[in-house]
Parts: C-alpha cells; sequence; structure tokens
C-alpha cells in the first residue's frame, strides 16, 4: 500500500476507524474498502440501506452569465436542457473525443451549476476546466472539493431515513438537486437524489465540519458503513462505467455505450470539444464497443486485464470485472469488436492460464425483483 | 489470532501439519482474517511438483486474487475438492476443514526452517 502520508485524509476517517474499517488508497486518497465484509455491505445495499463517504469526490460551482454557454463547450450532453434544481450525467471530452471524466452537474440556481467530478480526477478536471475559461469574467468557477463533506446513502429504505434526518427537507425527485436542512455551515448544504449503486439513494453534500455530525447520525439510523469494495460491485451490477478502468481517454463515449449523454442528434445542442471526433467515429462504424460479458461456468472472479477469446483467438480483454455478490455469477466489461457485441455471443475470459466459458450478456446485469 | 500449537508456519501465512509422512497446508487464521470473504480456491492438481517458497494455490476474495506459496517441496497427493463448492471453509475454519492440499515432502529438512507457533504469533502480532 501507498505511504498513507502522501495520501489526502476524508474529514470522516477517524469515525471510519471507529467504525472498523478497512482503509486503502484510491484515486489519492486514504479510503475505507470495506468495514463488515464486501458481501455483507453489498446486500445491505441492496435490501435495506447503507453509506458510503465520497468526500474524495470534487464538488465544483461554475456561475455567471456566461456558464450555460462554457457548459455546453465543454460537456457531451446539452446543458440547456436542465430545469432549475435537476441534474445530468455527462461527459467531458479531449480533442481527441476521449474521456476525461464522468461526472453529474446540478442546474443549483438560474445561472449556477454544481458539478460532482471524480476523485482522482479532480486536479486534471480543474486544470483542464480553468485553462478554458473566458477572458471576459462572465464565468466564475468555484473549486470547494474541501469545503464538502460528502456521504451517499444508498438502499430502498434511504427515503425513509432522510425523511426522518433532515424534517421539512424538500425531498427531491430522481437525479434532482435540494437544500438540506439542519447541516447549515459555510458552504450549502445539499441532498441530490442521485447515486452510483441502482438503488433509489441521496447523495449529501455539507459543510465539511458537518461531516462528522452526519456520519453519526446516518449510523443512529441504522445506516451500514459500506466501503469502495461494495461500491464497485454494486455499480458493476449496474454496468455504470468507472473512469480509469472502463472510460479512458484511449476511448470515446460512444465506445462506452454511452451515447445517450451525448447530444449529437440535439438541434439545440451547441459544438463541443471532441465532437467532431465522435461524429467522425459515427460515420465510419465504432473501432470496438464496451460489452458486458459474464461467465457461464463456475470460475475464478472475474477482475481486469484477463484476456478474452472468441474462437481461440484474443480478441480483447477485461476492464471491470467482479464476483456478483447479488447473481453469484463472474460478471465483466470488455472493449471488443463490435462483431461480437450480439448477446448471447460465446466467448472464453482466460485467468491464470486457464479458460473459461462466457457469454455476451445485457445491461444491467442485476435487475431488481419486482417487488 | 488462533495460532494452533502442534503446527509450523511459513512466514507467507501458511501452515503445515504433518501426519506420518504425508503434510498437509493450509491458510492460518490471521491469513483468512486479511483475505476477507473468500469466494473461490484454486488448489494445486494431484501429481502436481510443488517448490518450497513458489506459488502452488490462489485463493481470492472479493477484492483481490492471493497466491498460496508451498511451505515446502515435493508432490501434491490430495486436494480440497470441498473448497470448489464451499471456499468460505477457509475463513470458517482455516485449520481444519478449509486445508487446501496434502502433499509428501521430496526434503522434509526444510520443514526446520518453517516456523514455530510461537515466531510466527510475534511475526503477526
Amino acid at each position: 500500500m501507498s505511504d498513507p502520508d502522501t495520501l489526502k485524509h476524508s474529514p470522516l476517517e477517524a469515525a471510519h476507524i471507529a467504525c472498523g474499517a478497512r482503509m486503502v488508497e484510491f484515486g489519492g486518497w486514504f479510503m475505507p474498502v470495506q468495514y463488515s465484509g464486501i458481501i455483507d455491505e453489498h446486500k445491505a445495499v441492496r435490501s435495506a440501506s447503507g453509506m458510503f463517504d465520497i468526500s474524495h469526490m470534487g464538488e465544483v460551482t461554475v456561475s455567471g452569465s456566461g456558464a450555460l454557454a462554457w457548459l455546453e463547450s465543454l460537456l457531451t450532453n446539452r446543458v440547456g436542457k436542465l430545469a432549475l434544481t435537476r441534474g445530468q450525467y455527462s461527459l467531458m471530452l479531449d480533442e481527441g473525443g476521449g474521456v476525461i471524466d464522468d461526472l453529474i452537474l446540478y442546474r443549483s440556481g438560474e445561472q449556477e451549476y454544481f458539478l460532482v467530478i471524480n476523485a482522482a480526477c479532480r486536479d486534471i478536471d480543474l486544470a483542464w476546466m480553468c485553462g478554458r475559461l473566458p477572458a471576459d469574467g462572465s464565468v466564475v468557477l468555484n473549486d470547494l472539493g474541501d469545503a464538502y463533506a460528502a456521504i451517499a446513502l444508498q438502499g430502498p429504505d434511504s427515503e425513509r431515513i432522510l425523511r426522518a434526518l433532515a424534517p421539512g427537507c424538500d425531498v427531491p425527485k430522481r437525479n434532482g438537486i435540494a437544500p438540506l436542512p439542519g447541516f447549515e455551515g459555510a458552504v450549502p448544504s445539499l441532498v441530490a437524489r442521485t447515486g452510483y449503486t441502482g438503488e433509489d439513494g441521496f447523495e449529501l453534500f455539507v459543510p465539511v465540519a458537518k461531516g462528522v455530525v452526519l456520519w453519526s447520525a446516518l449510523l443512529a439510523a441504522g445506516v451500514k458503513p459500506c466501503g469502495l469494495g461494495c461500491r464497485d460491485t454494486l455499480r458493476l451490477e449496474m454496468g455504470y462505467p468507472l473512469n480509469g478502468s472502463d472510460l479512458s481517454r484511449e476511448r470515446t463515449p460512444l465506445e462506452a455505450g454511452l451515447g445517450k449523454f451525448v447530444s449529437l442528434d440535439d438541434p439545440e445542442k451547441p459544438g463541443f470539444t471532441g465532437r467532431a471526433v465522435l461524429e467522425a467515429q459515427r460515420a465510419a462504424g465504432l473501432p470496438a464497443r464496451l460489452i458486458p460479458l459474464k461467465l457461464t461456468v463456475q470460475g475464478p472472479p472475474l477482475r481486469s486485464h484477463y484476456p478474452v477469446l472468441s474462437e481461440g483467438v484474443a480478441v480483447g480483454e477485461t476492464c471491470s470485472g467482479a464476483l456478483s455478490p447479488s447473481l453469484g455469477e463472474g460478471i465483466a466489461m470488455a472493449y471488443l469488436p463490435g462483431a461480437l457485441s450480439t448477446p448471447g455471443t460465446a466467448l472464453e475470459i482466460e485467468v491464470r492460464g486457464r479458460r473459461y466459458a462466457a457469454t455476451v450478456s445485457t445491461l444491467p446485469f442485476y435487475k431488481k425483483p419486482e417487488a | 489470532m488462533n495460532v494452533p500449537a502442534d503446527l509450523r508456519y511459513a512466514k507467507t501465512h501458511e501452515w503445515i501439519r504433518i501426519e506420518g509422512d504425508t503434510v498437509i497446508v493450509g491458510i492460518t487464521d490471521h491469513a483468512q482474517a486479511e483475505l476477507t470473504d473468500i469466494v473461490y480456491a484454486e488448489p494445486p492438481k494431484v501429481g502436481a511438483e510443488v517448490k518450497a517458497g513458489a506459488t502452488a494455490a490462489v485463493v481470492e476474495s472479493v477484492k483481490a486474487a492471493s497466491d498460496i506459496y508451498s511451505p515446502l517441496s515435493g508432490t501434491v497427493t490430495e486436494v480440497n475438492a470441498e473448497l470448489s463448492a464451499n471456499p468460505a471453509l477457509l475463513n470458517t475454519d482455516p485449520f481444519g476443514q478449509g486445508w487446501i492440499w496434502k502433499m509428501k515432502a521430496s526434503s522434509p529438512a526444510e520443514a526446520e526452517a518453517l516456523l514455530s507457533p510461537e515466531v510466527y504469533t510475534a511475526q503477526i502480532s
């Protein structure tokens, strides 16, 4: 493990250790990977509730008369379609159409947007954005990453827990954002109905001084502390991509299957960085696509960089992979030639020299049982 | 942490039990606690030649795959077939039902280089 002294620390670190966390390096941060166990935590989120420290993620506000036009030029999804208090998933690309980061932005005011960016990309994103600010001062960017503590409350019990925690909260609908009463401080407390698990849930952003108070209140409400380990298995069961694993500067969002977050066909979407490459790629056909795979035999947990074979020939390698705790099956994502994308296509995945039968699956891997 | 007094230990957290000319190999209670929920075990093949200090098996938790090193050199004579259906035996009973393989040692004197329970306990505390 990296030297903890060189890592960044969450304001909730002492609370994690008090909860029995096992701490690891992630994206330059010293973060909990698990407490009671990945499978136990995973199942708690699917069946009841769990909470994740997401203080390592970055928060940025963008405001001013030029904010909308400037964000349109940086991001793939049409920002102008956002009504007040609504949020959307979007991607920030380089000139080659490669993914710098995937993020969520909320329209937090008439001319103000609240962006949540990935931990490992905070410095890169900020440098990219700051380097493109208009010289006329019409866009103001504030990096609030160190001002916020953030906790994701996820699972079917989340709404009940939130209502008890913050009476009077105007609980947002899916992808919306609202003030979070009761945690006032140096920056506005916010609650967004978003997450990375496939369950109903909220992301709570509070002033850094209120982080431990929020964590303790959720703990007292019976919410299970959950680490990055089950955050990864939960998101992969839904087919949500992880930047650095499934997304990179080498791949476009079209190859990653994220076309619905790229407003290429929306006549009201202005030009954005990377657009020409995406249009050319769409016209010429995608060189590869991110394809969901499932083992069809008992085998080891899937992990990244395992070779994928078609009729004995290597055709790619796994990006994200896991043993799905909900399904008990090996699942993975891999960039493969488009001809192999049909669900049911037979493939093999090689683990330590042994080949295991696999098939092209569909997303999400995990579907919630009908109530 | 449980460290049975009748076993010998490798620095890499494997144990051996000597029964006549058969050596039984597994991982320690400390190892299973560090690995957490074990969901997959890949023992060596029966008949395989294993070398002291070299990888002989793999166990995997949800999060990571870990190599298991053979404490002694020799030939694998039996593997624990129960582990494929129930790898959690490595967590629940690491010194008993969670054994991984049995072998005939080719250089039994190698066992003298392994750690006593007292020395291993000191290493993990």
